[in-house]
């Protein structure tokens, strides 16, 4: 019973530690920011920083909690960027209210990414291997291609959509409103994504992904990835958790998506390439496979780091690539892994003896 | 009525017929040890019977129920569990949570509730935690709930197997080689327990096992399977001495 309950105690603190770094950024950054004094240069890195720190949770949720490998995570925010941003074009008229069209816009872009990852994954199902890492390749690329040749816009008769753009022009009056542009992608979008909505996002991000790992589902969706014969012959029905994780985990990337796209003045499908899914990836290897909370630090470390280094000029990619390598070896090597828990223990220790009172095996 | 009634399955493997017509009826409470030489398609029975292989030919029964061709999940609803010959644990989870994922679909709460944190998660998960205690217990396991399944030793690997089996609360209790890589005290240990189990949880058990002196000291009856077919059948004693199974084992 005791150890038991040391258990418990041991990943609630362990989660407690994870919010406590997310308020304290949070209450820094804020405070930084209201007090005027944080430069241009990182307020406009806020919400990106918050868009793929909640594209690597979400990732990594795939990655590491239910053992696949998916190539085609930036897919999926392309999903919740173009469906919540035509949304957004279609209605700014009509909902008047920026907050409350922002909230619907999130839904029906998570939504839409959601119902893609959804059917994407079903296929998937029967295969043995690693063909979701193949099918969430091709669907990143596809999405992506469809998306820089689609047309739409909006005139008194209504929704038009062509697939080039002579067509385009024939169909659509002159008058009406154009939202998507080919490959120039969409313009003009309302920029709704504030520092705060994107960290709450982030916040509700991380606690959906924690209380799900700690949870019936969670345990179940990691005996699949253990072991799935033990996992069948205990009766865990492997198909319903692969599916209902993938779903999570495009849900939250369509979110991000919907912040990518209500962040900038246009923004095209070009940003969704196969070399943002594999960043998106390399966040989640770095800052751990499994681990939420080195999701997050290491999307924001890696994220903000380019832009910091700017001061130094051309030196600026030999230490985001020294930096990769180091975080690499931190946080994968089993050696160094361990040399780091005998360190926060020593530590830890030695505090314990300071304070003077409490003694015992931690 | 008899618990498992196994008629005439069989399984082809491009050719290899691993076993063939095997017949097998085990009454309710019964302690049943199946043997044979390597290869002799024994754990091959146990998939079948655990639909992680579908039979080719024949049919099985548990408490009157049609289970030939379903699939594991649904096996495991109807009440069969096994442990591996090569242990299958989830090595990256707690020796606890391994109980607790026994546990899934006996206790449940929907993943909502478990994200949401709503009070079935909270009193869902005490129940979870105190059953699968208790069934530590009886593996002298409970010292090591927080211990990641990987990094226990290898006989009490074994152990947590059957606990995690037991877990699903089944009617059959199917253990492959559950002695193996256990020194004579582990097994003698093991042979308690066993019996135990079988005893205190009015459970069936269905074993295979190489260790002579565990199957003769706890199985009333034995099937001798050699190339996938029975060689014998009957009261353990019995069996052991029939010059044609002692032929099958010293010829392997
Ligand atoms: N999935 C499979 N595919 C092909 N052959 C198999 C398969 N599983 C088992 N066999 C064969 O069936 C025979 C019986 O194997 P098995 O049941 O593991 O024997 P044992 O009695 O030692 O447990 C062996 O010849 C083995 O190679
Ligand atoms: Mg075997």
């Amino acid at each position: 019973m005791f150890k038991q309950k040391k258990s418990i105690a041991k990943a609630t603190k362990n989660n407690f530690i994870t919010y406590g770094i997310l308020a304290v950024m949070f209450a820094g950054s804020l405070i930084w920011l209201e007090s005027g004094a944080m430069p241009r240069q990182f307020t406009k890195l806020l919400v990106p920083l918050c868009t793929y720190s909640i594209a690597a949770v979400s990732l990594n949720l795939v990655v590491g909690v239910l053992g696949d490998l998916s190539l085609g995570h930036a897919g999926f925010m392309c999903i919740g960027a173009y469906s919540s941003a035509v949304f957004t074009n279609i209605f700014a008229d009509v909902i008047t209210n920026d907050l409350l069209r922002f909230f619907i816009a999130l839904l029906v872009g998570g939504i839409f990414a959601a119902v893609f990852g959804f059917l994407i994954c079903i296929p998937v199902l029967r295969l043995k291997g690693d063909y979701l890492a193949i099918v969430t390749l091709a669907f990143g690329e596809i999405i992506k291609n469809i998306f820089n040749i689609v047309y739409l816009g909006i005139d008194k008769s209504g929704l038009k959509i062509a697939i080039n753009s002579s067509k385009y022009t024939e169909i659509m009056s002159a008058d009406g409103k154009t939202i998507i542009n080919g490959a120039m992608g969409i313009t003009g979008t309302s920029r709704d994504s504030t520092f705060i909505i994107a960290f709450v996002i982030l916040f509700i991000t991380v606690a959906v992904s924690l209380n799900l790992i700690n949870s019936r589902t969670g345990r179940a969706v990691m005996a699949v990835r253990d072991d799935r014969i033990a996992a069948q012959t205990i009766g865990i029905n492997i198909p319903k958790y692969k599916l209902l994780v993938f779903t999570i985990a495009s849900f939250f990337a369509g979110l991000a998506g919907v912040l990518y796209a209500h962040n900038l003045n246009s923004f095209s499908a070009g940003a969704f390439d196969y070399n943002a899914s594999i960043l998106i990836l390399v966040y989640v290897v770095l800052g751990g496979i499994g681990n939420i909370r080195g999701s997050f630090i290491a999307a924001i470390i890696l994220y903000a780091l380019p832009e910091i280094l700017r001061s130094v000029g051309e030196y600026r990619m030999l230490f985001y690539a020294i930096l990769l390598i180091v975080m690499m070896i931190v946080n994968n090597n089993d050696t160094i892994i361990d040399m780091r828990k005998k360190l926060v223990a020593k530590l830890k220790k030695n505090k314990h003896k300071t304070t003077a009172n409490e003694g015992g095996d931690i | 009525m008899a618990l498992l009634e196994v008629k005439n399955l069989g399984i082809v493997f491009g050719g290899l017929h691993a076993v063939e017509g095997f017949n097998l009826t085990l009454e309710k409470g019964s302690l049943y040890g199946l043997i044979g030489p390597n290869g002799a398609g024994k754990t091959t029975i146990f998939n079948l019977l655990t639909g992680v292989y579908k039979p080719t030919s024949g049919t099985f029964t548990l408490d009157g129920v049609k289970l030939a061709g379903k699939n594991p999940v649904e096996i495991s609803k109807a009440g069969i569990a096994r442990t591996f010959q090569n242990i299958r644990l989830f090595k990256n989870l707690s020796v606890l949570d391994n109980v607790k994922l026994g546990l899934h679909n006996q206790m449940k709460y929907s993943t909502a509730e478990g994200i949401l944190r709503l009070p079935r998660f909270f009193s869902t998960e005490k129940k979870m935690n105190e059953k699968a205690m208790e069934l530590l217990k009886v593996f002298d396991l409970e010292n090591e709930a927080t211990t990641l399944a990987d990094n226990l030793p290898y006989g009490k690997q074994r152990k947590l197997e059957i606990a995690r089996a037991l877990a699903t609360n089944p009617k059959l209790l199917l253990l492959d080689e559950p002695a193996a890589g256990m020194n004579p005290s582990e097994t003698q240990e093991l042979m308690d327990t066993i019996r135990f189990v079988r005893d205190e949880f009015d459970m069936t058990i269905l074993l295979i096992e190489h260790d002579m002196k565990l199957v003769s000291g706890i199985c009333e009856e034995v099937t001798v399977l050699n190339f996938g077919q029975e060689l014998a059948q009957g009261k353990t004693s019995d069996v052991l001495n029939n010059p044609e199974v002692i032929k099958a084992y010293l010829g392997d």
